[in-house]
């Protein structure tokens, strides 16, 4: 896959889109303009082809049989563990990479088992306000339960968090829960620094890492959180998967998430044994296909790089938002840091006072995907004093033939709306 | 394929942008009802009067897109002055009109089966709905569905929390 980079000029996208069977499609006669990966993500034959592959000449059920498909099975599941941590830099990716069903399974589980064990009544989690909904409430369910208080790090006009208070809200706090990037503002969050702060309160560090390791290169080892969440299917790969990454030490001392086959290592009539790590919070026979298909995305992302990702979706984003400026000016507000080096490839915006879902529902008239609503952040939303916005979100597939038709289709929607 | 002017008609787009009976009445002595759609985050408030066994006045307030607002504004000018009975009526049909195709639809959601008896679609009399019957075509953009039935829906447990205070006839 070397050949789809092309040093001088970023990436090779018109090459790379071929990868990608859906995005050859037409809708309502024109080209597909696939524009809501933030939502999730397209997936190149590579990871439909590999889940196929295994899907015909390989499934049985892992850590089970001792025939050789069975076993062959299970080798292939665990590779796929070890390089989703390779992936995020995990240290010890074979006992710390957890399979949850998505990024909002992974927080739930921190929730239930790391909180329950530290979180005591009258304790304090500090959140920020720009957190999706699956890094808010089940603290809230656990505040309710536990009589937690929860306290917040505002956003400023821009869209970023406003750390000047920081060492005074996280004193006393056991646990921060922060987004590594806006899945609404695109907002890059300074996680490092924060988790340095929030650690010498003595705080454990949870990142919601759902629209962050899809798009920039992961280091769990400097990147400073405790534990990291994100799902399969924003990364390329399939839906029913996602991954919790967990320092060792942290994961070792907890109980259970679910009950069930796989996370024990004995049960009597008196009891059980939990298994180790990182089984004892899979039970039930896990999304072993998914595995398999999160393990292709992966190589296909390695291969093209993330830093090459990363540049090409700086790129497309200046240039989204520079074409956007020129061609609407005041008539579009665009949510979110001005500097495209501060923020992910998420465009969240207003045009003029027409309503997100119109504009969407006109958008797509002209083949264009975007999304419209509260996308999951109504704290947020509140914060911004809008009840939904439309957003435009990037991925590598993504080119400025896009972008320029997402502008000519607003220019549309412009004309009828009147 | 279903075109835009299925869903945006004139008159849709004419209520959209000059909504009638727009605002709140005072509260008490009107009935005032909250209706939430969880999926885009729109709000619509409907304050109504409740008098002699008639809507004898309503008002509608909250935000929301080109759909659910114009479905309110035209709902508030058919139902305004009506008896509660003819109101009811009213409802029943609309939402029959936006449930024929719902009612097709795979993982319908369960709390408007009571709207969609079979034999009820087929007895539906658009022509009834007069001005309503623009918004016919939101059923082919399945999604939109909620938007326009948002205010009626408000309407409705508005009309029903009137009648637990003060018995069905109305006062």
């Amino acid at each position: 896959m070397a050949d789809l980079i092309d040093v001088a000029h970023g990436l090779d996208v018109e090459t790379l889109r071929k990868d990608f069977p859906l995005l050859a499609q037409e809708v309502n006669g024109h080209p597909i303009t696939y524009l809501d990966s933030a939502a999730s993500s397209q997936r190149p034959h590579q990871v439909l082809d590999a889940m196929r592959e295994y899907d015909e000449t390989t499934h049985a059920n892992v850590h089970r049989g001792v025939y050789r498909i069975a076993e062959e099975a299970t080798h292939r599941f665990e590779a796929a563990r070890v390089a989703v941590g390779r992936f995020i830099g995990a240290p010890n990716p074979s006992r710390e990479i957890l399979f949850s069903k998505n990024a909002t399974e992974g927080l739930n589980l921190v929730a239930n088992t790391w909180g329950r064990t530290h979180l005591h009544p009258g304790d304090s989690i500090l959140l920020t306000e720009m957190e999706h909904h699956a890094n808010i409430v089940p603290w809230q369910m656990l505040a309710e339960e536990r009589e937690l208080s929860i306290r917040w790090i505002p956003i400023d006009d821009d869209g970023a968090l406003i750390l000047d208070d920081l060492e005074r809200l996280v004193d006393g706090v056991k646990l921060v829960g922060i987004t590594c990037m806006s899945n609404v503002l695109g907002t890059l969050n300074p996680v490092g620094d924060i988790a340095r702060v929030a650690h010498a309160a003595g705080a454990v560090v949870v990142a919601d890492g759902a629209q962050s390791v899809p798009h920039l290169p992961t280091d769990v080892s400097t990147l400073g959180c405790d534990f990291l969440a994100f799902s399969a299917h924003k990364m390329l790969g399939p839906t029913g998967i996602g991954v919790l990454w967990g320092r060792d030490e942290l994961l070792t001392p907890l109980p259970p998430f679910l009950g069930g086959g796989e996370m024990i290592l004995d049960v009597r009539k008196e009891g059980f044994t939990p298994n180790d790590l990182p089984w004892r919070f899979e039970a039930g026979t896990p999304p072993i296909t998914e595995a398999i298909g999160l393990g292709a995305a992966v190589e296909y992302l390695q291969a093209i790089g993330m830093e090459s990702i990363r540049a090409h979706e700086i790129s497309l984003t200046t240039y989204a938002m520079n074409t956007l400026a020129e061609r609407f000016g005041d008539d579009i507000r665009i949510f979110g840091p001005k500097d495209p080096i501060q923020r992910g490839g998420v465009l969240s915006f207003a045009y003029r006072d027409i309503h997100p879902h119109d504009v969407s529902q006109i958008l797509d008239q002209y083949g264009v995907c975007v999304r419209a609503g509260h996308h999951c952040a109504k704290p947020l939303m509140r914060r911004l004093g809008v009840n939904a916005t439309a957003r435009a979100s990037f991925a590598l597939y993504n080119n400025e033939s896009d972008v320029d038709a997402l502008a000519d289709a607003l220019a549309e929607t412009g004309a009828f709306f009147g | 394929m279903a075109g835009l002017e299925d869903l945006y008609r004139e008159i849709i787009l004419d209520h959209y942008r000059s909504p009638r009976n727009r605002g709140e009445l005072p509260s008490p002595p009107a009935q005032r009802v909250e209706g939430f759609n969880p999926l885009c985050g729109d709000e619509i408030v409907v304050t109504l009067e409740v008098n002699d066994g008639s809507v004898s006045d309503i008002k509608i307030g909250g935000t929301g897109c080109s759909i659910s607002q114009s479905s309110a504004s035209l709902m508030s000018a058919a139902v305004k002055g009506k008896p509660v009975t003819e109101v009811r009526d009213l409802i029943r049909t609309f939402k029959g009109m936006m449930s024929i195709h719902e009612s097709t639809l795979p993982g319908k959601d369960s709390q408007d089966e009571a709207d969609t008896e079979a034999g009820e679609a087929q007895l539906l009399d658009v022509d009834s709905l007069g001005e309503l019957a623009a918004l016919q075509g939101v059923v082919k953009f399945p999604v939109r569905i909620k938007c326009a039935t948002l205010s009626w829906n408000t309407l409705a447990q508005g009309l029903d929390e009137a009648e637990s205070e003060t018995g069905p006839a109305g006062a």
